[in-house]
């Protein structure tokens, strides 16, 4: 699924760099996936460059199923932010995926709406050449 | 782990500035002002002052302060990282000083114009325009403390069946403290539970009156030796013990770090949380005042709505007063220094709430990220 990037106000863009760049290719790509550690063999989220559990850089990059559940989530009614200008309500969400995975995301405007527990599945969001998003949506 | 630090340093003075929306001085000259009034508190000139912490999101450097001080020699100075939630640190960090003799006299301050000038509600502090781990948060709109916390409300009231309308008797209660204290923001306006529900929705679950103020104002502490602070003109409030906690790994999602840093402060303390007398949470959010019982162990788990609407932590006649002098969300939100400045008045009888009797008073400045027991004896 792919939705376009709205004129409205501006949230940050990821900057990746070394320890990060290769997950946002994969999203570019449209696939979702996540850092396993080739030493202890735990999958991790966010992508950083050494596991938390025993300090290896070796990785394998896993593709992951983009489906999962609402861990929890919560709704901007206000645009405290500017880059919120626009946007409210917005929803942000922790989507708890099929692999035990916790990511922080927000959900699609046109979704429907959530509760703890409703089933998401990934919605990719081409804001650019180098960046594309991984949203999520009520899964169908 | 032994604990050098057991009651041979005090604070020994604190001072503040007004608390306003639109302070119309440089967050130096607010800071500078608490400062003096911090050392005439004490009985101290600049003149005694060998060291200075701070805040590293504030924006006055130390030897602009020092210079405009007159200090001499600045020989022991230091910030902590993160963002508001470092004030136990920074108190551990210039008593552990003072204990090993590389300090005699270390002031501790914070100078904000935190409504006219960058806002911490508006992301203007904490924002870090989606680099290092914000790129994971803030393209999805993670962008203020409130979004993220709002997310870890909503999940704590699931697993735990805490509700908006206790978190309403949290902001209540710290209301009317307020209402006690001349200084604080909201003294002259009073909050029913009404107001609070009725209120709109800032980032839901919270609503607007579960957020705290923005503030602008100064807040110091200064920190000696106890034998030095027994000469001078305030009762001394002894640091039996402070910790910090800058991470946890394997950390519940709904878990404040309160849960690993409790135990931690107690043990180096001696002490239990029965011991306790009166109680300064940072409350930046009512519901992390509930997660902050809950988590440092004053009440289990799932029972903090509960003890905040049975009126526990409140003043009149609660068995824990929470937030005496009206706290961040009415008082003042100096992150932090306000509650280690009214946790000081605590010890020395001086509150506009005081709690009878204390003996040792506990002081929150980051939900767990670090925190302070002060006693009356040594």
């Amino acid at each position: 699924m792919v939705q376009e990037t709205r004129p409205k106000g501006t949230l940050p863009l990821p900057v990746p760099d070394e320890d990060t760049q290769a997950f946002w290719d994969y999203c570019r790509e449209r696939e979702l996936r996540a850092q396993r550690c080739i030493s202890c063999g735990r999958l991790r989220y966010p992508p950083r460059p050494t596991c938390p559990q025993c300090a290896s850089t070796d990785v394998e990059w896993q593709l992951l199923s983009g489906r999962g559940k609402v861990y929890t989530y919560a709704i901007s009614h206000q645009a405290i932010h500017p880059a919120l200008e626009g946007r409210v309500p917005f929803t942000t969400l922790v989507v708890e995926l099929d692999e035990g995975l916790r990511m922080t995301s927000n959900l699609v405007e046109d979704s429907a709406p959530i509760e703890i527990g409703t089933a998401v599945e990934v919605s990719f969001e081409r804001v650019n050449e180098e960046i594309t998003l991984p949203r999520f949506k009520v899964a169908t | 782990m032994t604990n050098e630090l057991r009651g041979h340093t005090a604070i020994a003075g604190i001072g503040e500035t007004d608390y306003s929306r639109a302070s119309g001085r440089t967050e130096l000259m607010l800071s500078l002002q608490a400062i003096q009034a911090a050392l005439d508190d004490a009985g101290l000139k600049p003149s005694d002052v060998d060291g200075l912490m701070k805040w590293s999101v504030d924006t006055s450097l130390e030897a602009d302060v020092a210079a405009n001080l007159g200090i001499k020699e600045l020989s022991f100075f230091g910030e902590i990282n993160q963002a508001g939630n470092v004030g136990a640190a920074l108190v551990g960090h210039a008593a552990a000083a003072i204990r090993a003799g590389i300090a005699e006299v270390v002031v501790i301050f914070r100078g904000v114009n935190g409504r006219s000038g960058r806002r911490y509600g508006r992301g203007d502090v904490t924002g870090r325009q989606g680099r290092g781990a914000s790129q994971f948060t803030e393209p999805f709109g993670v962008l203020v403390p409130q979004h993220g916390l709002a997310m870890m409300t909503r999940r704590r009231m699931y697993e735990t069946g805490v509700t908006s309308r206790q978190f309403g008797a949290t902001a209540v209660t710290i209301r009317q403290h307020a209402n006690r204290n001349p200084r604080a923001t909201f003294y002259e306006t009073p909050l029913t539970i009404e107001d609070h529900q009725n209120s709109r929705f800032v980032v839901e679950p919270l609503h607007l009156f579960d957020c705290c103020l923005e503030t602008d104002g100064g807040g110091a502490l200064v920190l000696t030796s106890a034998e030095r602070a027994r000469t001078l003109k305030k009762p001394p409030a002894y640091i039996r013990a402070a910790t910090q906690t800058g991470y946890v790994r394997d950390r519940e999602y709904t878990d404040v770090s309160a849960k690993v840093t409790g135990p931690r402060l107690f043990k180096m303390a001696g002490m239990q949380p029965s011991d306790v007398d009166v109680v300064q949470i940072y409350d930046h959010f009512c519901p992390f005042v509930i997660f902050a019982l809950e988590d440092y162990g004053f009440v289990e788990r799932g029972e903090g709505g509960k003890f905040v609407e049975a009126g526990e932590i409140s003043w009149d006649g609660g068995s824990l007063p929470v937030n005496t002098s009206g706290g961040h969300l009415s008082e003042a939100y100096l992150q932090g220094m306000n509650q280690l400045i009214e946790g000081v008045r605590q010890v020395r009888g001086e509150s506009t709430s005081q709690v009878e009797d204390v003996g040792v008073s506990f002081v929150d400045t980051g939900v767990g990220t670090g925190a302070v027991l002060l006693t009356r004896e040594p």
